[in-house]
């Protein structure tokens, strides 16, 4: 793809590895893509698979093994203290666990407020009072729930304040590390549809991180599937749908349910684990559970290549028209 | 509920301090019977030590030598010691020292074995290794050993005595704060703080440790309990509180070359001690039970 000024985030390479007891674990191996100002990335892949280890790298909640991040033309990862500190003000997460991602000794005004006393934005009270209001109309908190404490409230006004700590300092990046996978379908289609109200009224970036992708289609631009920590296929939201090319995508296309009674879509079933992301083998990671492999699987990890405009997949096979 | 109440223009955040938890809090704490009696106990000890003078009916170091080892009457209810001096007035004014022993050892363990505790269990590392090493290193020598040690390095005194106990609870606290602290900072409102731009030292302050109080406020109950108890002990052999100012601890030792003909001269400050110790257990139990979530809806 190529690279122009239009581009708020440019990560190459990007490498995690963590020591464990049992060995290396590569949770990230070697990860490069691009998010357009004001579209939405969205990363698919099961769990374990480097995805939110991947949102955190970005924004330096984790320190990278290797690699870089350019962010708005800014390398992160050499960035001493003081400025990381006045970058993370444009670049904010939104928790998946609103339960455990909130202060349970503090309260709503409080929990509002803590981006703009630590970054020292609206030093009155008064004025800060304003702001915390502003943002509670924005993300759609009764202003009477000023007072409360996170287990007064249920799941989707705790994300909402979630939301809010991270629109406070009006960021242009936000990570949405699995914004609704912990709430139930209806607050979860309100989740989004504030995600998307927001994004058309501020033009935020986002990377839209999840495991389902029946909820990535609806919000993403560009959709990523990850698999043990690389990304598999990257393609914008039609080409992935309507011509997926790795097997693994496919497989997981194929898990969306049809909203149509008496459908019957063709199920991939894959079989076997998840490899072991410690000291993995040699190969595509998808070899053991792919369906369609050849020896130079086994042996040769396919990189990401272009497959065609604005479609890659890191697959063997692709170049072949690929399988199944 | 204030929870429902209105919120009021802009800049009246000052009305939501109302905390529900509180008062649940309350609600499981009074149900239990001997935390009752446990608050009673301890405000009828605040109250003395407080109004000392106007309680007792004579001076502690009043002496009355035509009158001495009376047994208790209704003059001297408590009865007299060698020197004639009223032991109920003695009791009363010396729940004042105890009192105070108790509540500042207390606050010198709590203050400084939560700070060292708090900072080794949220850096980690080397720093971790190096505290709690040296603190293991205390723990190894039992408190009262350690309490000894200090006042009679520091010399006889009740400043001296306080600091004494104070100082040999520091790594029992420190232990308890630096667990708690290993368990919260992995807690991801931690690293979501962390993401809004935090300091080190705010996340500790702000979102660490006020997570981690429940413990220390038990731990810290028992404690003045200990506080009172080493004291006691202290004075006992010596190298606490002077005479003629008024200890339970002094008083059984100044009591207990007559224990054979005047019991009476050990038993009321030994009472008090007991009784005292008994109140802060039940209400250090009590106060644990009600802040564990897990035990409440018995």
């Amino acid at each position: 793809m190529t690279k122009n000024d239009n581009m708020l985030l440019n990560a190459r390479d990007i490498k995690k590895i963590f020591s464990t007891k049992q060995g290396l674990l590569h949770a990230i191996d070697g990860v490069s893509f691009s998010i357009a100002r004001g579209t939405t990335l969205g990363l698919v892949g099961e769990s374990g698979c480097g995805k939110s280890t991947l949102g955190r790298v970005l924004i330096r909640l984790i320190e990278a093994t290797s690699g870089s991040v350019s962010f708005d033309g800014v390398d992160l990862f050499n960035l001493p203290g003081h400025r990381m500190k006045e970058m993370r003000r444009r670049m904010q997460i939104v928790f998946q666990d609103p339960f455990s991602s909130l202060n349970p000794r503090l309260n709503v005004t409080d929990l509002i407020s803590e981006p703009l006393v630590v970054n020292g934005v609206c030093n009155s009270r008064a004025e800060r009072m304003q702001r915390v209001y502003k943002l509670m109309d924005t993300v759609g908190l009764a202003r009477r729930l000023h007072g409360a404490f996170p287990h007064e409230l249920d799941g989707g006004r705790r994300q909402r304040i979630g939301i809010a700590r991270a629109l406070a300092l009006e960021p242009e990046f936000i990570v949405l590390d699995e914004p609704v996978s912990a709430l139930d379908v209806c607050i979860q289609a309100q989740i989004l549809n504030l995600l998307g109200a927001l994004k058309r009224d501020s033009n935020y970036t986002y990377l839209f991180i999840s495991h389902n992708m029946s909820v990535v289609r609806h919000v993403s631009d560009i959709i990523a599937v990850m698999y043990m920590g690389r990304i598999v296929e990257m393609a914008d939201y039609d080409s992935i749908f309507a011509e997926p090319v790795h097997p693994y995508t496919k497989a997981l296309l194929s898990a969306i349910p049809i909203p149509v009674p008496g459908a019957v879509r063709e199920r991939i079933l894959l079989e076997g684990e998840v490899p072991s992301p410690i000291d993995p083998p040699a190969g595509c990671g998808f070899y053991s559970r792919c369906f369609c492999r050849e020896d130079i699987c086994g042996q040769t990890t396919p990189e990401l290549a272009e497959f065609k405009l604005n479609h890659s997949v890191a697959c063997h096979l692709a170049k072949k028209g690929g399988c199944g | 509920m204030s929870l429902f109440s209105t919120p009021g223009p802009a800049g009246v955040g000052e009305d939501c301090a109302d905390d529900s938890r509180l008062r649940d809090f309350a609600a499981v704490f009074f149900r239990n019977r001997m935390a009752k009696a446990g608050i009673f106990i301890l405000a009828v000890l605040i109250v003395s030590a407080v109004f000392a003078p106007l309680i007792a009916p004579y001076e502690y170091d009043e002496q009355d030598l035509l009158a001495t080892l009376e047994w208790p009457s209704r003059e001297h209810i408590f009865g007299t010691d060698e020197f004639g001096r009223d032991i109920f007035s003695r009791v009363v004014y010396a729940s004042r020292i105890s009192v105070m022993v108790g509540i500042v050892s207390v606050t010198i363990g709590i203050f400084f074995g939560g700070l060292l505790g708090a900072a080794a269990g949220f850096y980690g590392g080397a720093a971790d290794d190096v505290v709690m090493r040296c603190i293991d290193v205390l723990l190894a020598i039992p408190a009262i050993l350690f309490a000894i040690a200090i006042a009679a390095s520091l010399g006889p005194g009740l400043f001296n005595m306080v600091l004494a106990v104070g100082i040999s609870s520091i790594p029992y606290y420190a232990r308890i704060l630096r667990g708690s602290v290993l368990s919260i900072r992995e807690q991801e409102f931690i690293e979501a703080s962390r993401a809004v731009g935090s300091s080190n030292i705010r996340i500790l302050f702000r979102h660490v440790i006020p997570n981690c109080l429940a413990p220390i406020i038990v731990q810290g109950t028992l404690g003045v309990a200990d506080g009172i108890l080493y004291a006691a002990a202290l004075s006992f052999i010596g190298l606490g509180i002077q005479p003629p100012t008024p200890e339970w601890g002094g008083m059984l030792s100044g009591g207990r070359s007559f224990i054979r003909d005047y019991s009476y001269m050990t038993l009321f400050p030994g009472l008090a001690i007991v009784i005292t110790i008994l109140a802060l257990n039940f209400v250090g139990d009590a106060l644990r039970d009600a802040l564990d979530p897990k035990l409440r809806d018995r």
